[in-house]
């Protein structure tokens, strides 16, 4: 007879209050300022994308405000050899592991040139299509194992994500080839309008993994300390198999900002969400603990600002080449597509 | 050596996988079992259970995977089943592998090769007997191939693994045993982009691939047709040069595909000559193709797929104008 129960990790409490038997060993108190500075920067870099959208400088945007606990908490989790697999709201993720800041804007702003992945970021691109990015996290977790590499894959996907027949047929196929994959479900409760209940009868979506095979974990999402342990240990035990994590957090704003949640939402509801902030518990953590103060707060946040104001200037300077949609398509330039490219050079179509 | 499609696709596979350690092959059935045509058979004995692997039953699952796998340095060859179970992994095709070098400026790119078996005249069951070349072809991204023979389908194949781009390779069921032909032995390439002229001509061109290769063949060797014989080889990116210089001689053109007729093959070469030619044509082009409605169940398709008799109607009438 089958028997489950998926576990539950919360680590540190909505005050600020840790469980030291669950508190990963690795976390020094330096490590966890350094995480701490990541979330201010995420949720300032989110700021700056929505005000730039607002005043049309950038495309259509998915904030992350609210997701801070789980996007910096896992990606503090990775080694450098792990690979990223997101799909489109781990702004977090990209900004922990390096991604060119100035790339990021060039990105949102419309340009696929922004979306050149570099030589050791270690990562796919921004993925759209909800859930599609699974099925490659697991045929890279098939790689680097095929390979013998020392290297897992971390993917992202939503609570909504998890209803896609791609979902469950990547952690199916993780699960016979026992690939070292972590696969992360973001179960921020909306999937735009649709909320959590109305996307799976399921109690939990950590669950699912028991319909492949693999191990299963909930936690707490907006609990820094402990998405960081259920990720290092999905790692850490990824060799033997996948792991599916389910981090409970919140979506604080819109899906996009082409979204109006008012509509849908009651402001009760997420009022009650704003008062398990990821980045206040850790903040009345590292107070308590005299690792921080509002000086430091605002020393940090006029750094960041800066970076993300030149990385936007930057982008601002980026000048579109039309001539490189054409010449990204193939490895080669067939006859037919050049003949296109002629006539629309000729023509000066681009002028 | 004389051989069969299936035997030249075989042997192709097993080159690739001695030439290429990155390459690997999996699909449902395709281990112990050698595919459901046998396409794969042996290769897991000779090449071990790590290169050569059943999958899952999922096609979005498989082609998804492959295309991870190609993004982490692998060089995938999945084999889907049959082409009418593929629409399941059309997404990842059309989504991902298709637009994974443009979206990220060719800093990340998909090798793979991505076989299935097409088109019909085997009586097989519901779905078993499609031809969607042009809905890969339309994506944009995607190289379609569809072979006509054993020597092409070895070539096209060895020279498919070569290119750093998602293929889609397609192979005509009925073809599979059809005939035999002298393939060569070790590695050779058939080009590919390019399109085979298979017999020369002078009074009509006619553009075919994958299962009307014969059947034209047949009809203009019965009825002795001045006629050029263009046997499309890759479908996407289409050879326009050969069509056009050949109709410009020609000065007629027919179009023969197992595909439904609107929205076809014969659609975009018929654009294309009619861009490129059209004051030097004497007749208007035509097409002979399916008609347009989904592939019937068997019972029906030899109503169906265009016939010797279809075909040599429109060689008579092209002609006569």
């Amino acid at each position: 007879m089958f028997e489950g129960a998926i576990d539950y990790l919360q680590v540190l409490d909505e005050q600020g209050n840790v469980d030291q038997a669950n508190f990963p060993k690795d976390l020094t108190d330096q490590k966890i300022v350094e995480m701490y500075k990541y979330m201010l920067f995420a949720r300032a870099l989110d700021a700056k994308m929505l005000s730039l959208q607002r005043q049309g400088r950038a495309a259509t945007y998915a904030p992350l405000i609210g997701e801070e606990a789980t996007q910096i908490g896992s990606a503090f989790a990775f080694r450098q050899q792990d690979v990223f697999v997101p799909n489109f709201r781990q702004h977090g993720v990209f900004l922990a592991r390096g991604f060119p800041l100035d790339n990021f804007f060039i990105y949102w702003k419309g340009y696929e040139d922004g979306g050149k992945v570099p030589e050791n970021f270690n990562g796919t691109a921004v993925c759209v299509p909800v859930a599609s990015q699974m099925p490659h996290a697991t045929g890279i977790a098939f790689a680097l194992k095929h390979m013998n590499k020392d290297a897992a894959v971390i993917s992202y996907v939503g609570d909504g994500g998890t209803s896609e027949g791609d979902f469950y047929e990547a952690i199916n196929f993780a699960g016979v080839w026992k690939t070292p994959l972590v696969s992360i479900i973001e179960n921020n409760q909306w999937a735009i309008s649709v909320p959590r209940k109305d996307q799976s009868a399921a109690q939990t979506l950590a669950q699912k993994a028991f319909a492949a095979g693999i191990k299963g974990v909930q936690v707490d999402g907006n609990d820094l300390f402990a998405v960081y342990k259920a990720v290092s240990d999905a790692i850490a035990s990824s060799k033997s198999g996948p792991t599916l994590i389910e981090c409970v957090t919140y979506r604080m704003s819109m899906h996009t900002t082409s979204d109006d949640p008012t509509k849908y939402r009651t402001e009760e509801e997420v009022a009650e969400w704003k008062k398990r902030d990821p980045i206040a518990r850790v903040k009345a953590y590292l107070v308590r603990k005299n690792l921080w103060n509002d000086e430091m707060e605002k020393q940090t946040g006029d750094e960041q600002l800066k970076k993300i104001d030149e990385a936007v200037e930057n982008a601002e300077q980026f000048k579109p080449d039309p001539r490189s949609m054409y010449e990204n398509v193939y490895s080669f330039m067939p006859d037919t597509l050049k003949a296109e490219l002629d006539a629309a050079t000729a023509a000066n179509f681009w002028q | 050596m004389q051989m069969n499609m299936v035997s030249a696709l075989n042997d192709a596979l097993s080159i690739i996988l001695k030439q290429d350690s990155k390459a690997v092959i999996f699909g449902e059935d395709v281990g112990k079992d050698g595919g459901v045509f046998r396409v794969t058979d042996g290769l897991q004995a000779k090449f071990g259970e790590d290169r050569v692997m059943d999958s899952p039953l999922a096609e979005s699952g498989i082609i998804g995977a492959a295309i991870g796998m190609a993004l982490a340095g692998l060089h995938p060859l999945p084999e889907i089943q049959f082409a009418g179970f593929m629409y399941l992994g059309f997404d990842q095709l059309v989504s991902h592998a298709a637009r994974y070098r443009m979206r990220t400026r060719s800093t990340l790119k998909v090798p793979m090769i991505v076989r299935t078996p097409v088109s019909g005249g085997v009586r097989a069951l519901e779905h078993h007997s499609e031809s969607p070349e042009v809905l890969y072809a339309h994506a944009g991204g995607l190289i379609v191939v569809e072979p006509s023979g054993p020597y092409d389908a070895k070539g096209l194949l060895i020279a498919a693994s070569k290119l750093e781009d998602p293929v889609v390779f397609l192979e005509p069921t009925k073809l599979y045993r059809l005939f035999k032909e002298d393939v060569p032995e070790g590695a050779y390439e058939v080009p590919i982009g390019k399109a085979n002229v298979v017999k020369e001509g002078s009074k009509l061109t006619i553009v075919t691939y994958g299962t009307m290769v014969p059947v034209v063949k047949s009809v203009v060797e019965s009825k002795k047709t001045d006629a050029e014989i263009i046997d499309l080889r890759t479908i996407n990116p289409l050879d326009e040069s050969t069509i056009v210089n050949s109709v410009k001689k020609t000065t007629r053109l027919l179009i023969v595909h197992e595909a439904p007729l609107s929205f076809g093959v014969g659609a975009e070469v018929a654009a294309r000559v009619a861009e490129k030619a059209i004051y030097e044509l004497e007749a208007p082009i035509m097409r002979v193709a399916s008609p347009s409605f989904p592939y019937p169940d068997p019972g029906y398709e030899r109503y169906y797929v265009p016939t010797e008799k279809k075909v040599a109607e429109a060689i008579d009438k092209i002609l006569k104008d």
